[in-house]
Formats: C-alpha cells, sequence, structure tokens
C-alpha cells in the first residue's frame, strides 16, 4: 500500500479549491479535504506543477488556507449491483432516503453513504462451471432484483480470456461475498462479487458490436411517435423556453415509454419536480407488469440548490447505470433534465478556474463534452448475441429561448431527433408544444411513411395558409387554401395535442396511433365541398369536439365503437351532401 | 480574544483585501473605520489574501482601519421576537426596537433533502380570478410577477399576502424605493397584518453588498418558522435589484462574465434562494412571491429568463392586469382537479377562445372584414377583459367559474366552444 498523499489547501474561490502538495497528483482522482470533523469530497480537475486545482462537491463554507486534503488514487466511481431500482440518489451516487434518515429535513455536508447496502442477501443462481472460459461481462449467474432477471457480469474491467476457477452454488450471498473466481491468460487470478464499480466518465464497452438504432421506442406520444420518433438506442433533445412544457413532457415520457429501465436525471432543476416522480412512481402501476413504476426506475437528482459540482457528476453516473443494465440485455431509457444546467456548471467551474472563456463564456471543450455524453447512447450486440441499449433524451433551457445558444447548437450536431418547443403553441395551450414545423427526426415512425408525409405537408399548408391570413385576411384566400388551413387545423386539434390530464388521451399506444392516423389520412385526403368558408369552419368545429370525445374514449371498447361511429357520421353526412349536389 | 489585522492592501468597489491567516470562507468580520463598524463577508482566500466584500460599501475605508475576523458566518436572531419588527439588509433594526439577539442562525443553511418535501396541494385562494382560475397559487410555490417599473406590482403583492391564508408574513425589500416600503408598512398595518409581518428593508440609498443579504435573510428566518409548523409566505422585491448587486460584486472580483455582464452562476445563486419554497413533512411551509422587473420588457433579459426557469411559473404583470399568454402556474394542476369538475375546462377554452380573440383584434387592426365568428369573438374578449381580467374583480373561485360558463354562452353556441359533450350538458348555462 502506498503512503497516504496528502496537500494543503492554498486557495478559495467559491466551490474550486486549490491544493499544494510535494507527492504525485492523479487527473481526475477524488481528494477529501479534511475540515474539523467532516471530510469534503472534490475531484482533482488541473493539476499545475505542484499545485492541483479541484471542484468540492460541497458547500466550502468555512474551510481555511492550510487545511489538510487527502489524495485516494481513485477516479470518481459508481456501485452497480442488484438493489439499484427504485432507489433515489444524488450526483455522487448517495442515497438520499437513508441521508433523510440520518440528518433529518436537510442535506449535511460531508455524509457520505454506501450506495447499495451491504447487509442485503441475493438469491443467486450460477449459470457458468469452473474450466469455462468466459470474456468480461459475460454472465455468470443472476439474482432476482423487482421483476428483472439481474445478471452478475464478469468485471468489466477484465481483458482476454478468463477460466472460471471457482463458482459460488446457488444460494443467499451479500454483495460483497465473493462468487467466483476467475484466471486470466497470465495465471493472475481475480474475485467476482455481486456489485463492481466502475468509474463514471469512462463508457462501459463490453460488447461485440454497435448497432445501427433501427426499431422504434413507442413513447405513447402521438405527436413524437408519429411524427418525429424516436429509436432505441437513439438521442434525441427536447429544446424549449422556459414553461413550454419540456418537463411535464420528460415525466410522460418516464411514465409511458416502452422500456425495461428509466434513469431519470434531475440535473440542476426544481426539487419538486423530483418529488412528484419519487412520490408518484411507487403508486403509479406499470401496465406491462401491473408493478409499480418505481420498480423500474432509478432517479439520480441533483436539483439546482444542491452543490454544482455534484451537478456535473450527475449526469454521467446515471449514464453508467443506464450502461449497466444495458449490459444485462435491457433497454434503458435515461431522461436528462435539463443538460444546460450541466453545461452551466461546467461553465460555472471554468471561470473559477480563469479558463479562456468561449462563446457566452461557456468553456471551449462544451461541445466535446456534449458529443461524447450523448455518444454513450446506442444499441449494441451483447457477447452472447443479445442486444441491449441506451436511449438519451436530454432537455435544454436555452437562454432567452434562443436556440442559437451554445448548447443547443452543439447538441443538435450529435442527436438523432429534434424536438423543439414553442413559446406560441404553448401560449395558446397545444400541448405537446413540440413545434412541427421546425422538429425533425432521423429515425423511422412505424406510421405509413406515404401517409406520414401528408401529416407534415398539410401542416406546412395549413401555416403558410395562415400566414397567407394574416396579409390578405380572410375574404381574400381562396376557399380550397380555407379547407387546407382548417384540416391541418384539424390534424393539429385532435392529434397532435394531448391532455396529458385526461386519463386515456394521455398515452395512445401504438396500435391505436396506426388507426388514428389512417382515420385522419383518410379525412385529409377526402375533398370535401363547402358553399362558404362559414360551413366549412362550423363543420371542423364539430368534428373536432366529436373527436376529443373520442380521444377520451379507450381503445377497443363500446365507447371508441360509439365515438368512431359519431365521428364517421358526421363526415358521411359532408360526403352524401357532396354526392346529392353532383346529382344536381 | 480576536485578532485585529490593520494591513488592508487593496480597495476596489465595495471589496477590500486583507492579509490575514486562519480565515474560514464565507465568514464574517468586522471594519472598524473611522465613520464607524460595519460587517463584511469573506468571498475569496488566495494564500494570506483575504478579500471582502464590506457590507457597508467601501467609502471612506481606510488602509490602516482595523479588521476582526468573528469566525463564524453570517447569523441571524429569529423566533417570534421578530414579529412586527423592520431591519436593514445585516438585521440592524431599522425601527425603534432592540436589536436581537436570540436563536442566532446561520444563513443561507444548506438544501432541504428532496425526499422530505411533499408534493404541494394546498391551493391559496386569493379572490383574483387570473390567479384562482387560471393560474393557480398554491402553497410552497415559488412564483415571480414579472414586470415593468412603474406596473403596480408591489400594490399586487401586497394584496395577495393580505388575502392569501399565512401565518406569517416576511418581506424582503431590495433597492426599494423609500415610498414602496412605507407603502408595504402603511398597507399591511391598515389590514391589521403587521403583527404578523416582518420586514427586511434594503433600500435604494443602501450600500449594495447588503442587497445580497435580504432574500439569504429573510429566507432563514422563514426556514425557522417554518420548521416549527409555520405556513410562512416570503414576498422579495425586486429581485432584478438582486441580481444586478451580484453582477456588480463579480465584475469587481474580476469575474468572467457570461451574459450582459452577469455571472456564469446567476443561475445558480437565484436557484439556491428560491429553492427554499418547500412543504415540509411534518411541519410548515414557505411560499415566495417576488417581483421580477425586466428592463425593457424584455423576457429573455438573463435576470427574468433564468427566473423563469427555476420558478413554478410567472405571472405577467402588464397594462395593470395579469396577462393570461406569458403567465404560468406550473402547480396549479396539482390543484385544480380538486376544486370543481369544470375549472380545467374552462381554464382551458377560456384562453383558447381568448388567444383567437388576440387574433382577431390583430386582423381587425389590419383593416380585414369582420366575419361574424370574429364578431362572437370581439365580444367575448371585450367580456373577459372586464370580468375576469381585472385587478378590481375581487370573487372567490366558484363564482369565477360560473361567470366563466355564462361569459362563453352570452357570446357562443356550446359546439363552437369545442368542450366536450358530457361537460356542456352538466354545466352549459340553459336560458
Amino acid at each position: 500500500m502506498a503512503v497516504k498523499r496528502i496537500g494543503h489547501i492554498v486557495k478559495i474561490s467559491g466551490n474550486m479549491v486549490a491544493v499544494e502538495t510535494d507527492a504525485f497528483i492523479v487527473q481526475n482522482e477524488v481528494t477529501y479535504i479534511l475540515h474539523n470533523q467532516e471530510r469534503l469530497k472534490s475531484e482533482v480537475i488541473r493539476v499545475r506543477g505542484k499545485r492541483a486545482e479541484m471542484q468540492v462537491y460541497e458547500s466550502t463554507a468555512g474551510l481555511k488556507v492550510g487545511e489538510k486534503v487527502e489524495f485516494t488514487n481513485e477516479l470518481l466511481s459508481v456501485e452497480l449491483g442488484p438493489g439499484l431500482l427504485g432507489q433515489i440518489f444524488d450526483g455522487l451516487q448517495n442515497p438520499l432516503p437513508h441521508i433523510a434518515e440520518q440528518c433529518g429535513f436537510f442535506l449535511k455536508r460531508g455524509i457520505y453513504l454506501e450506495a447499495l447496502p451491504d447487509e442485503t442477501e441475493w438469491e443467486f443462481t450460477p449459470l457458468v462451471n469452473v474450466g469455462d472460459i468466459l470474456r468480461c461481462s459475460d454472465k455468470l449467474g443472476w439474482v432476482p432484483e423487482k421483476i428483472f432477471k439481474h445478471y452478475i457480469m464478469v468485471p468489466f474491467h477484465l481483458a482476454g480470456a478468463l477460466k472460471v476457477i471457482s463458482i459460488a452454488k446457488k444460494g443467499k450471498y451479500n454483495l460483497k461475498d465473493p462468487v467466483a473466481k476467475l484466471q486470466d491468460e497470465s495465471g493472475k487470478q481475480y474475485q467476482a462479487y455481486l456489485q463492481q464499480i466502475w468509474p463514471v466518465k469512462i463508457p462501459i464497452q463490453a460488447y461485440s458490436e454497435r448497432l445501427k438504432p433501427g426499431e422504434p421506442l413507442v413513447t405513447k406520444m402521438r405527436l413524437i411517435d408519429s411524427l418525429f420518433p424516436v429509436a432505441r438506442g437513439g438521442t434525441y433533445c427536447i429544446p424549449g423556453p422556459f414553461g413550454s412544457g419540456k418537463t411535464v413532457l420528460q415525466q410522460l415520457t418516464s411514465r409511458h415509454a416502452q422500456v425495461d429501465i428509466v434513469i431519470i436525471a434531475a440535473c440542476g432543476e426544481r426539487a419538486g419536480e423530483v418529488v412528484e416522480t419519487l412520490k408518484t412512481f411507487p403508486k403509479i402501476s406499470d401496465p406491462r407488469t401491473g408493478r409499480p413504476l418505481s420498480d423500474r426506475t432509478v432517479i439520480i437528482c441533483n436539483t439546482s440548490s444542491m452543490p454544482v459540482a455534484a451537478r456535473e457528476s450527475s449526469v454521467y453516473t446515471a449514464v453508467t447505470i443506464a450502461e449497466y443494465y444495458r449490459q444485462m440485455g435491457l433497454n434503458v431509457l435515461l431522461l436528462a433534465d435539463s443538460t444546460s444546467r450541466w453545461a452551466q456548471a461546467m461553465r460555472e467551474m471554468s471561470g473559477r478556474l480563469e479558463e479562456i472563456p468561449g462563446e457566452e463564456a461557456f468553456p471551449a471543450y462544451l461541445e466535446s463534452r456534449i458529443a461524447s455524453f450523448y455518444e454513450r447512447a446506442g444499441m449494441v450486440r451483447l457477447h452472447d448475441g443479445s442486444c441491449g441499449s441506451v436511449t438519451i433524451g436530454g432537455t435544454i433551457s436555452p437562454a432567452g429561448g434562443n436556440f442559437e445558444e451554445p448548447v443547443t447548437q452543439a447538441t443538435l450536431k450529435v442527436v438523432g431527433a429534434f424536438h423543439g418547443l414553442a413559446r406560441e403553441r404553448s401560449d395558446a395551450r397545444r400541448y405537446p408544444a413540440i413545434d412541427p414545423l421546425i422538429s425533425w427526426s432521423k429515425y423511422k415512425s412505424f406510421i405509413d411513411e406515404k401517409q406520414m408525409l401528408r401529416g407534415h405537408q398539410i401542416l406546412r399548408k395549413s401555416h403558410d395558409v395562415s400566414q397567407m391570413m394574416k396579409v390578405v385576411g380572410e375574404e381574400g384566400t381562396s376557399l380550397e387554401d380555407y379547407i387546407d388551413y382548417l384540416k391541418g387545423e384539424f390534424f393539429d386539434f385532435v392529434y397532435l395535442q394531448q391532455n396529458a390530464y385526461d386519463e386515456v388521451d394521455e398515452a395512445a399506444p401504438a396500435e391505436r396511433q396506426k388507426y388514428i392516423f389512417n382515420f385522419i389520412y383518410n379525412i385529409l385526403e377526402t375533398e370535401f365541398v363547402f358553399t362558404d368558408k362559414e360551413e366549412a369552419l362550423k363543420f371542423f368545429q364539430k368534428l373536432r369536439q366529436q373527436f376529443r370525445g373520442w380521444n377520451s374514449a379507450a381503445w377497443d371498447t363500446p365507447d371508441f365503437k360509439r365515438s368512431e361511429e359519431e365521428v364517421s357520421n358526421t363526415i358521411k353526412e359532408k360526403v352524401k351532401n357532396k354526392n346529392q349536389e353532383s346529382n344536381v | 480574544m480576536y485578532k485585529f489585522y490593520t494591513n488592508i492592501s487593496q480597495i476596489a468597489g465595495d471589496v477590500i483585501t486583507v492579509e490575514a491567516e486562519g480565515v474560514g470562507y464565507s465568514d464574517i468580520a468586522e471594519v472598524s473605520t473611522q465613520r464607524g463598524m460595519s460587517l463584511a463577508q469573506v468571498i475569496r482566500l488566495d494564500g494570506k489574501r483575504v478579500s471582502l466584500q464590506v457590507f457597508a460599501g467601501s467609502r471612506g475605508i481606510s488602509t490602516g482601519d482595523k479588521v476582526r475576523f468573528l469566525g463564524h458566518p453570517m447569523r441571524i436572531a429569529s423566533g417570534d421576537n421578530l414579529l412586527g419588527r423592520i431591519f436593514n439588509g445585516s438585521g440592524a433594526p431599522l425601527d425603534k426596537g432592540p436589536t436581537l439577539s436570540e436563536n442566532m442562525i446561520d444563513i443561507a443553511g444548506p438544501p432541504v433533502n428532496p425526499v422530505k418535501r411533499i408534493i404541494p396541494n394546498k391551493m391559496v385562494r386569493t379572490g383574483i380570478p387570473m390567479i384562482d382560475v387560471f393560474n393557480s397559487l398554491v402553497v410552497s410555490q415559488k412564483l415571480p410577477i414579472f414586470s415593468i417599473a412603474g406596473e403596480p406590482y408591489n400594490e399586487l403583492l401586497a394584496r395577495i399576502a393580505i388575502q392569501a391564508e399565512a401565518d406569517i408574513i416576511i418581506l424582503g425589500g431590495m433597492g426599494l424605493k423609500h415610498d414602496d416600503y412605507l407603502f408595504f408598512r402603511d398597507t399591511l398595518e391598515e389590514q391589521g397584518a403587521l403583527g404578523r409581518s416582518i420586514f427586511f428593508i434594503h433600500t435604494a440609498a443602501n450600500p449594495t453588498v447588503e442587497c445580497l443579504l435580504v432574500p439569504d435573510i429573510s429566507l432563514a428566518v422563514a426556514e425557522q418558522f417554518a420548521l416549527n409548523g409555520k405556513r410562512v409566505l416570503v414576498l422579495l422585491t425586486d429581485m432584478t435589484n438582486f441580481a444586478d448587486a451580484l453582477k456588480e460584486i463579480s465584475i469587481t472580483m474580476e469575474q468572467v462574465p457570461s451574459n450582459r455582464g452577469y455571472p456564469g452562476d446567476l443561475y445558480s445563486q437565484l436557484a439556491a434562494r428560491y429553492e427554499k419554497a418547500v412543504d415540509f413533512e411534518g411541519a410548515g411551509s414557505i411560499t415566495i412571491l417576488a417581483a421580477t422587473t425586466m428592463p425593457g420588457d424584455d423576457v429573455t433579459h438573463p435576470v427574468p429568463d433564468n427566473t423563469g426557469y427555476i420558478t413554478e411559473g410567472q405571472f405577467y404583470l402588464k397594462g395593470g392586469v395579469i396577462e393570461p399568454f406569458g403567465s404560468l402556474s406550473r402547480l396549479k394542476q396539482q390543484v385544480n382537479g380538486k376544486t370543481r369538475s369544470d375549472h380545467r375546462i374552462i381554464m382551458d377554452t377560456m384562453i383558447q377562445l381568448f388567444a383567437n380573440y388576440r387574433s382577431t383584434l390583430e386582423k381587425r387592426a389590419m383593416g380585414f372584414k369582420m366575419s361574424s365568428w370574429d364578431n362572437k369573438l370581439l365580444k367575448y374578449g371585450r367580456l373577459f377583459e372586464k370580468e375576469m381580467m381585472s385587478l378590481e374583480v375581487n370573487i372567490p373561485l366558484e363564482k369565477a367559474l360560473d361567470r366563466g360558463w355564462e361569459i362563453m354562452a352570452e357570446c357562443f353556441t356550446s359546439e363552437e366552444t369545442g368542450i366536450k359533450s358530457s361537460m356542456v350538458e352538466k354545466y352549459w348555462p340553459k336560458k
């Protein structure tokens, strides 16, 4: 064991502390500041000669020049193993409920608890035999965690072929009991445990190949799934000005998305939002499994009033946990809200380090950090042939709602879908406020492509006509154009908009979306004949009202059929009128 | 027992630098000058060089003046003795009462553990339809009033303070005009609310640094009451002055500015204050209403912009009314489903129709012919402005909802409103 390396504080500015030491210094190693009885976690972020500059993951109030600092030689890491699901961690993977038990209402600084409780025993079932040759991340066995088979894998950091020297028998073990002994080609032996440790800023790459994301990830949000789909293993971003519904959108996605596991990284946002998620998820049951949603969710929360440096680490903690479950062949969705706060944390630190600022004072490395974060998403084929995926959806809070700012622009370069929220839509209460005219997606939808294009086309046409009407007025618009305008508005109202507070309307399954989209496609293709604009407006208003009722009728119920008939009759009447007229 | 340091080596803005040892970060010091004594706070340590921001400003400080470090962070007295009292930004009495030193608490304490918060679920009734019906205020909400200089935002704050149910009202005034301060004092006194109020007042004439302390002091005191089970309403006006004070200090400290001169951590600084709004599991609550004036009525200005991302919505006060567009209470959905079954329908439909009214107004302004639908909208818009939007209206929520149905029935057929048939059957006024 090497001698403990010690340094002393020489400078304090906000959450940046500089230390001088005679020993060697490792970039990004974790250090502890010893202040009275407290040990404050920090990370080395720059080394200059004998001086290490560190970001402190806690408030620096009361620290003094000359206080001792311990270096650990370890990178910032997380504990991976059974027991993560349903947990609520802070950005450093401290379990918040346990901290509350110890400290009460407030987050006392310098309190670090084990992420996973050691004493819990797990029923281990081995899957390999002595003498088997394995690779890193191969499955040694499994333990049941909530509804999943939680596979215990060969530690990710081991390289080459590994021979199983011993494997534990079926039975109960806790996290720190060795369950297997492995030997590498050079004869060196390693223990494997139920848990393993992994540094958060390094991607887990123990798979055979990365695949192209193809299969759609159903969010049950019509506007997203039908027009701007997200793929499993893909990435997407949701920029929007404040109050345009980013968080509500993320919450709905976290509830309804068809994936195995959802990781929520609440990064520098309101505590209230996290509270809502963590108090309601245990009570909402997942329609697919019948188990509470919290059973498939991990929350990493570092809200805006919690220390800034830990905000920076929280997204990495989240993505590492996502990658871990992906290694078991599961589909994981990571929702980061908001990546702007993460970028701002970098900016704050960069300012304290007195680095040369880039655009809007963001550091020059902003783009590469954002790119490497989103690149940790992906669909991968594991060594055993099964596939797993990490999908990343990040919200962006652009300053002034202006998408031309550095974080939005850097993100747009690296994501596969862009759901831009518009203030005009949210002001007009058109939720979700994703602007269909500026958004895009590179992924394939389950909606027939021809129909989808028609949807896009009518929205654009309708928008053009409405712009034109502002100039030439309604009377200067031809009836034909006016009908296209009404069709676009109708499509927007009954399909794109979704009532998040209506039990049925809030989540539309893929089957229903296909059916309804087809129905609307036929309406869009129908040539209605109206005597004047007034009549056309009345007709579409009526249709809209009936359709809304249909939207709140549950799929495949008598109610649904009745509403459908009602809508069809309204349309038939109009078409019949037309036939009569043509007979005349 | 405390050591005095006399070697002040730099004075720039309201920040002085002194050489000293064994000083804790963000500790408080006393600076004695010819003109008297001022408190100061450590904001940077670099070797032996200690930078302090002087609360009373640096004017008149000499390089030979004495600095004494108190070895603890900024503290403030707390408890019932504060009720009815008026203090300045560093906690010294502005009224004729005694200086208080009981139950001293640190200001800017640690954040609340999210798992110890509860989901906000109690509506605060204000009697203002634009709030109650369209953007309900909720206990533990943090909500700014976005406004422009000259708008009656302080009057609105005072009115909400008096009409809302709260055990204790704490006013944090930053850069307040002296008249406004007197207005708050007199209004609360007239309504008999002064006895449950505490004022922390920094007027425009006071030194900038004191302005920075006002929110922290107000919220630290509020937190103490909330932990003892009280429902506290904190009014902060005007947070733009607070942000400007932050800007001034950070520029003095030669920090790289990020946007229009504001420091890069403006968001975190504002959030640290606003996030003190809380409903404690098993104790009281803090609700924060703040005024944020927008320079040039520009919502994309860094202060309202960052504020908007932190707070749970905003009231947009313009032309003496709360604008339906741009105003938002993010927590309204927590409470408006439990009031009356038509609350959400009224809220959504009336606003959508009002949006149509606004575009009709545009059309009319450009000289286009008004269709019969346009005329209906015009009638509706006028009624809405008069009977819902005007701040003169003071009616309970249920009455306001009834009025909403009546207004719509006066102007439209039920089909034109797009309201679900089941709701129409139940609520549409039958003539």
